[in-house]
């Protein structure tokens, strides 16, 4: 009688035997990260940052400090504060990305890494310096021009934003190359468009309104108007 | 000759490794029998409540995320009806069904930490709870995917959802279901009539109904005292009037139908999530708000939800100012936690922390 329980258990035990392992053995191998993570380095294109402290603002932590004076300029539109301190607190960020979302020149994206340890809490500060000179491989996180469609309205149609209509649907922000200010696009949420802020795009820029399969006809959509 | 024994008191936690998280217990126990519980808890108090008072309407939802680590998304649901309610809004139809959707996801991840933590404390170490982490982990994939993060989701926002789901979401959420079947399966067929699992939960720490209704118990605790209450049902928020489920009910209100209840509202979650998919429609998923919001003066709302551990609840009170006056949060693991003398006086030192493991508490909750 217990025999058989025996083989009944053993039979799980081989059926098991055959599977794949389901754990990750980190070090060596890594789980697939999808571009969407809201990785610890925070992407930060100087060129389209005018300084208004948005992101500061709407920190839940406050853990954003900017200085700024008024002088400086902008290479997309012209004036803008010059950015003397940008300094992000690594050791109390949430990463809830809210900066992010608030971000009305889509300066600020978040990051894609998650291994930033360090042995003193000062090291833990992200600087200015840090913020420009980084590798900037950004998080699809509240920029849906990464991803290769125009999200926000409906995910189904597609409208790729990047140069030459070229898909970005398998994009890989740890795998790819770094991107710069004139490759990440805009982001157009539908939501959005009634409060632009600046250099916001206008609506026939940002989404072909018609719901029509075809994507239009310069797929750059938001940068080649601010070039 | 009897032998003179006194009753001796213990305390069980906090860092116990068999209690959920930081909670206290001091007990006397009369050899083997509990006579007397108190708990004891505060020891992962963050003010939540007073640090909503701080922020912003849209900031306090990094906030809900942290009060029941173990389902964020259906705190998330909570706190934005209650902004909803307050600002007299609705989310449009898309998001109703992604946060229905994200939210019976939730509810499974939640529930399978519940059962596996059950058996755990069964002396079941390992296979039932890995079981139920695999599948789990695909759950939180599933986040990842649409959210960008595991656990502190953020997801929802005051009028919808922040955005859609990728593309590839749908296929990854069609893909977990395909599996999900299987591998719940066969955790169901190792535990559902393990004959171990019956002797030791059956008939163990019955709550009755009038006393699960006196001690404001809600959830799936509630339910399996044999009352019927589910607000999914009772006041349907979201896209939940949509779509058809059934509310599992015991009938012995002991430890084996709550664990029972679990299993089962996994069943039924799936068979929302399978609604959802076949009638979600493309549409816009956030509703037009300014980032900053202030909803008039002196209005108040009150927003709940079924959680899977309850009711829960958040009632705000607006002052016109960009916080909330008042955020008082209804956290069914703290009510929940009411009951514990029932549960546990009477019973002995083994049935105790399967007891307890049975109203499935989540101290991030009952502290906030």
């Amino acid at each position: 009688m217990y025999g058989l329980a025996m083989v009944k258990g053993l039979m799980v035990t081989l059926k098991n035997l055959t599977r794949k392992p389901f754990t990750i053995q980190y070090p060596e191998e890594r789980a697939k990260q999808h571009p969407r993570f809201r990785g610890e380095e925070f992407v930060w294109y100087e060129e389209r940052c005018t300084g208004c402290a948005s992101c500061a603002k709407y920190c839940p932590l406050g853990i954003i400090k900017i200085e700024t004076s008024p002088s400086g300029s902008m290479i997309p539109q012209g004036e803008k504060y010059r950015l003397e301190v940008f300094d992000i607190e690594l050791q109390r960020c949430m990463f809830c990305g809210l900066c992010v979302e608030a971000c009305p020149y889509d300066a600020l994206f978040m990051g894609s890494g998650f291994e930033q340890g360090q042995y003193s809490r000062k090291n833990m500060v992200i600087t200015i310096d840090q913020l420009r000179n980084a590798e900037k491989h950004p998080s699809t996180w509240f920029r849906p021009q990464l991803e290769g469609y125009e999200g926000g309205t409906d995910s189904f149609r597609r409208t790729p934003t990047i140069a030459q209509g070229e898909s970005r649907f398998s994009y890989d922000p740890r795998g790819g190359p770094p991107l710069g200010w004139r490759e990440v696009g805009r982001e157009s949420w539908r939501w959005h468009q009634s409060e632009k802020a600046g250099m916001r795009l206008e609506q026939d820029e940002a989404v072909p309104d018609t719901g029509s399969d075809e994507p239009p006809q310069s797929g750059r959509g938001s940068d080649a108007a601010a070039d | 000759m009897t032998i003179r024994t006194e009753p001796m008191t213990v305390n069980v936690g906090p860092q116990h490794p068999s209690t959920h998280g930081v909670f206290r217990v001091r007990i006397t126990f009369d050899g083997e029998d509990i006579v007397e519980v108190e708990p004891v808890f505060g020891y992962l108090h963050r003010g939540t409540e007073k640090l909503a008072e701080e922020r912003n309407y849209v900031q306090v939802v990094t906030l809900t995320d942290r009060l029941d680590y173990t389902s964020s998304m259906i705190n998330n649901q909570a706190y934005c009806l209650a902004v909803e309610k307050l600002l007299g809004v609705e989310p449009p139809p898309r998001a109703r069904y992604l946060r229905t959707l994200t939210a019976e996801l939730q509810r499974i991840a939640s529930h399978l930490i519940a059962v596996g933590f059950f058996v755990q404390e069964l002396g079941a170490f390992g296979t039932p709870l890995m079981y139920g982490f695999r599948s789990r982990e695909r759950i939180l994939e599933l986040f990842e995917m649409l959210c960008g993060a595991r656990i502190t989701v953020s997801y929802m926002r005051p009028g919808g959802v922040f955005a859609d789901a990728p593309r590839d979401f749908w296929p990854a959420l069609n893909r977990f279901l395909e599996d999900f079947e299987d591998e719940f399966a066969e955790m169901e067929q190792l535990l559902l009539e393990n004959e171990i699992l019956m002797i030791r939960t059956r008939g163990v720490s019955p709550i009755p109904p009038e006393v699960a209704i006196n001690n404001s118990v809600s959830g799936p605790v509630l339910r399996a005292s044999g009352v019927n209450w589910d607000w999914r049902k009772q006041e349907p928020y979201d896209a939940y009037d949509q779509v058809e489920f059934d509310v599992p009910i015991g009938s012995n209100w002991d430890n084996y139908d709550r664990f029972w209840v679990r299993i089962q509202e996994v069943h039924q979650s799936i068979r929302i999530i399978k609604q959802c998919i076949a009638q979600i429609e493309p549409g816009p998923v956030r509703l037009d708000l300014p980032l900053v919001l202030r909803p008039e003066a002196g209005r108040e709302a009150y927003g709940r939800v079924e959680a899977s551990k309850g009711e829960l609840g958040f009632y705000l009170v607006s002052d016109g100012g960009i916080s909330p006056y008042r955020c008082k949060i209804r956290s069914p693991s703290l009510i929940n936690l009411t009951v514990i003398e029932h549960l546990l006086v009477g019973w002995k030192l083994a049935d105790m922390i399967v007891s307890l493991g049975s109203i499935d508490i989540n101290m991030g909750e009952v502290d906030r």
